[in-house]
């Protein structure tokens, strides 16, 4: 038995013993915390835009007593210095800080002088009245003429108020009494996504399918990097192209009215979309196995046959994702909004009219509003609402694609 | 032999500058099962590919000689590839049924071909599962995935489909190696049944199976064809040295 034990050896406890590996260990950590990371990050920049905006949601007269002193000091933001409060928390707009904040503030001379749209002090009676309350409804499509309208004197302003002309289609955020009518922006921004989305779709989808079925290796080697080289043109650039070229191009041929408007942003937007669509649909047709192909083509197939029968449903999942993130992309657009949609919040069907998006209102407005201010967290609450948006749009696609598409194409 | 099917001359094939094929010259008769054999990378997959020109998708291919189908050269300017296939089937070594239910994996072939017809593609669907002998394990689960198929099932699914363009010539490239005993079985008794009705050539690495479903023999080796002729006389007395070797076992 002993002679024998010495050879058979090769498998004891000891050697087979468990070993904690600390490299290996520690490097398994970082990398899951790094993952772990971007989500972190990601809820928290939700959670930071998202509390920008929460004054909107205290209704009542705390909020308006809050809305008005962040009017007031929004004006001179330099005065926080002077009242220990705000000092100490500026960015808070808790009710008691407001509290605190108003007495000064308001009822002053200074604060009719600086900004008469402070709602509560007597300016406001003579301006505001029509805001609230049924008037904006009836001119929901003249922005204009807001002031002559003048009829019920509420005084009950704050959240409730804002919240009332969230649904009118007014955007008028500074104003003796401001109007946050989001519709005409939603408008906007559906419009500027449908317009982008309806050529940047095809023409990306039909080109991955060109680099991936018909061309040569050498096209595609040509073809595919310049494709991906227009993601990397800062959308500035793209955005002064659609200023300067585009819109007079497109004025000559469909002979609009304004130079800047929905059409010319969404063309704009839509080379902005294009690469990430194409990049990723043609990865997703690249992936589609070979097999697939060659089964159909030794059916007697032809390539475009195949390519559309075979190949293009097979990649649907990830063609239908690679349009998400378009969309995405498109929404959230900024810089060509601002620069090629001439920025007029309307609500017309026309395409050919000009268009105010959710994100271009931000970076427009965002330098120039005060802190604190309900102009502020309106933005912030627009906002989150594009955050709302894409999250929602990637929920749905995840969902999607993997309970249905998955399923119809891989029989799981 | 008589009744020639398909008559090769001097087909050469190269990837790029390699030579794959040297001066294949074979006739492949009719209504028979001609098996080919060799050992892996031989060329006898690349031969087969050449018949239903699946090679043309490889961009580096270029190919000397005649591949002449019923007396046409198949590898003619004036022939559409596309028509080739449709009257040359294949069956490959992986199966591959696409990402559809069975009805429509079936369907596809004449479909693209233009029949819109329901009934009528009921009825292909249903013949071609019949011939492919599943027609009794699928009849409930048509609109099934295909892909949620044992493999064995996928394979004859996929026999199925080509047979559904009803095609003349059937090419299987090593069509069971990936399958259990009893699903090979199924197949070779299959392809026993086809060659009634069609000219079949199987790929086979496994020496039984080239003995037990097919009528010639061609071996192959080193891109050459070393011999052909009655599977019979193949294994029983081959008249080249290296097919001996091969058959027996003492390489390859």
């Amino acid at each position: 038995m002993n002679s024998e034990s010495p050879i058979k050896k090769t498998f004891t406890q000891e050697s087979l013993k468990k070993q904690f590996r600390l490299s290996e260990f520690l490097a398994e950590k970082f990398i899951s915390m790094i993952a772990f990371l971007s989500i972190a990050i990601i809820f928290l920049i939700f959670i930071f835009v998202f509390k920008e905006s929460l004054p909107l949601f205290s209704f009542g007269s705390d909020a308006k007593a809050k809305t008005e002193a962040q009017a007031t000091s929004a004006n001179k933001p330099e005065s926080y210095g002077t009242e220990p409060e705000g000092d100490l928390k500026p960015e808070s707009y808790g009710t008691e800080n407001a509290e605190d904040l108003k007495p000064e503030s308001y009822g002053t001379e200074t604060t009719k002088d600086l900004k008469p749209e402070t709602y509560g002090s007597e300016p406001a009676d003579d301006l505001k009245p029509e805001v609230y309350g049924d008037a904006p409804k009836e001119d929901l499509s003249v922005p204009a003429e807001d002031e002559s309208v003048g009829a019920v004197s509420e005084n009950q302003e704050g959240s409730d108020k804002t919240w009332n002309t969230f649904f009118t289609s007014e955007w008028v955020p500074v104003s003796e009494n401001p109007r946050f009518g989001l519709l005409g922006l939603l408008i906007g921004t559906l419009k500027v996504t449908i317009i982008a989305m309806l050529i940047a779709g095809p023409l990306a989808v039909l080109a991955a399918l060109f680099t991936s079925c018909f061309a040569s290796k050498r096209v595609k080697e040509i073809i595919k990097p310049i494709i991906e080289m227009l993601a990397a043109f800062p959308s500035v650039v793209i955005g002064f192209f659609a200023l300067m070229v585009l819109a007079s191009f497109f004025q000559d041929v469909f002979g609009y009215d304004s130079r800047l408007n929905a059409f010319v942003g969404g063309v704009a937007m839509a080379l902005a979309a294009i690469p990430i669509i194409y990049t990723i649909s043609e990865d997703a047709l690249a992936a589609v196995p070979k097999t697939y192909t060659e089964a159909s083509l030794a059916l007697g197939a032809s390539k475009w046959q195949t390519a559309f029968f075979v190949v293009l449903p097979a990649a649907t999942p990830g063609i239908f994702a690679a349009l998400l993130l378009g969309v995405g992309r498109v929404f959230g657009e900024t810089m060509i909004a601002l620069m090629a949609t001439g920025n007029a919040a309307l609500v017309s069907a026309n395409p050919f009219e000009s268009v105010r998006t959710f994100a271009a209102t931000i970076g427009a407005e965002m330098s120039e509003t005060v802190f604190g201010d309900t102009h502020y967290s309106v933005l912030f609450f627009i906002g989150s609402l594009l955050f709302i948006f894409s999250f929602a749009l990637n929920a749905v696609a995840e969902f999607y694609v993997k309970g249905k598409l998955l399923k119809k194409f891989q029989g799981k | 032999m008589k009744d020639i099917k398909i008559k090769v001359n001097d087909l050469s094939l190269y990837y790029g500058d390699k030579k794959a094929l040297n001066e294949i010259t074979m006739d492949i008769p009719a209504n028979k099962v001609t098996a080919l054999i060799g050992p892996s990378g031989c060329g006898k997959s690349t031969f087969l590919r050449c018949i239903n020109r699946m090679n043309d998708l490889i961009p580096s291919v270029s190919i000397t000689g005649k591949m002449l189908v019923e007396g046409v050269d198949i590898y003619d300017k004036n022939v559409d590839v596309v028509n080739i296939r449709k009257k040359i089937g294949m069956v490959f070594q992986k199966s591959n049924p696409f990402p559809k239910s069975i009805y429509e994996n079936i369907a596809y072939g004449p479909r693209i071909n233009g029949m819109k017809d329901k009934t009528e593609l009921d009825e292909i669907v249903e013949t071609s599962l019949r011939q492919a002998a599943i027609w009794d394990e699928l009849k409930d689960r048509l609109d099934d995935s295909a892909l949620g198929l044992s493999g064995g099932q996928q394979q004859r699914l996929c026999i199925a489909r080509t047979l559904a363009v009803s095609p003349d010539i059937i090419l299987m490239d090593e069509p069971a190696s990936a399958l259990d005993p009893i699903s090979t079985s199924k197949i070779e008794e299959l392809v026993h049944q086809l060659k009634e009705q069609y000219t079949i050539i199987i790929v086979t690495h496994n020496m039984q199976q080239a003995a037990r479903t097919s009528d010639h023999t061609a071996f192959f080796y080193m891109g050459n064809l070393i011999e052909m002729g009655k599977t019979n006389s193949i294994f029983t007395k081959p008249v080249q040295k290296q097919t001996e070797d091969y058959i027996t076992g003492r390489f390859g």
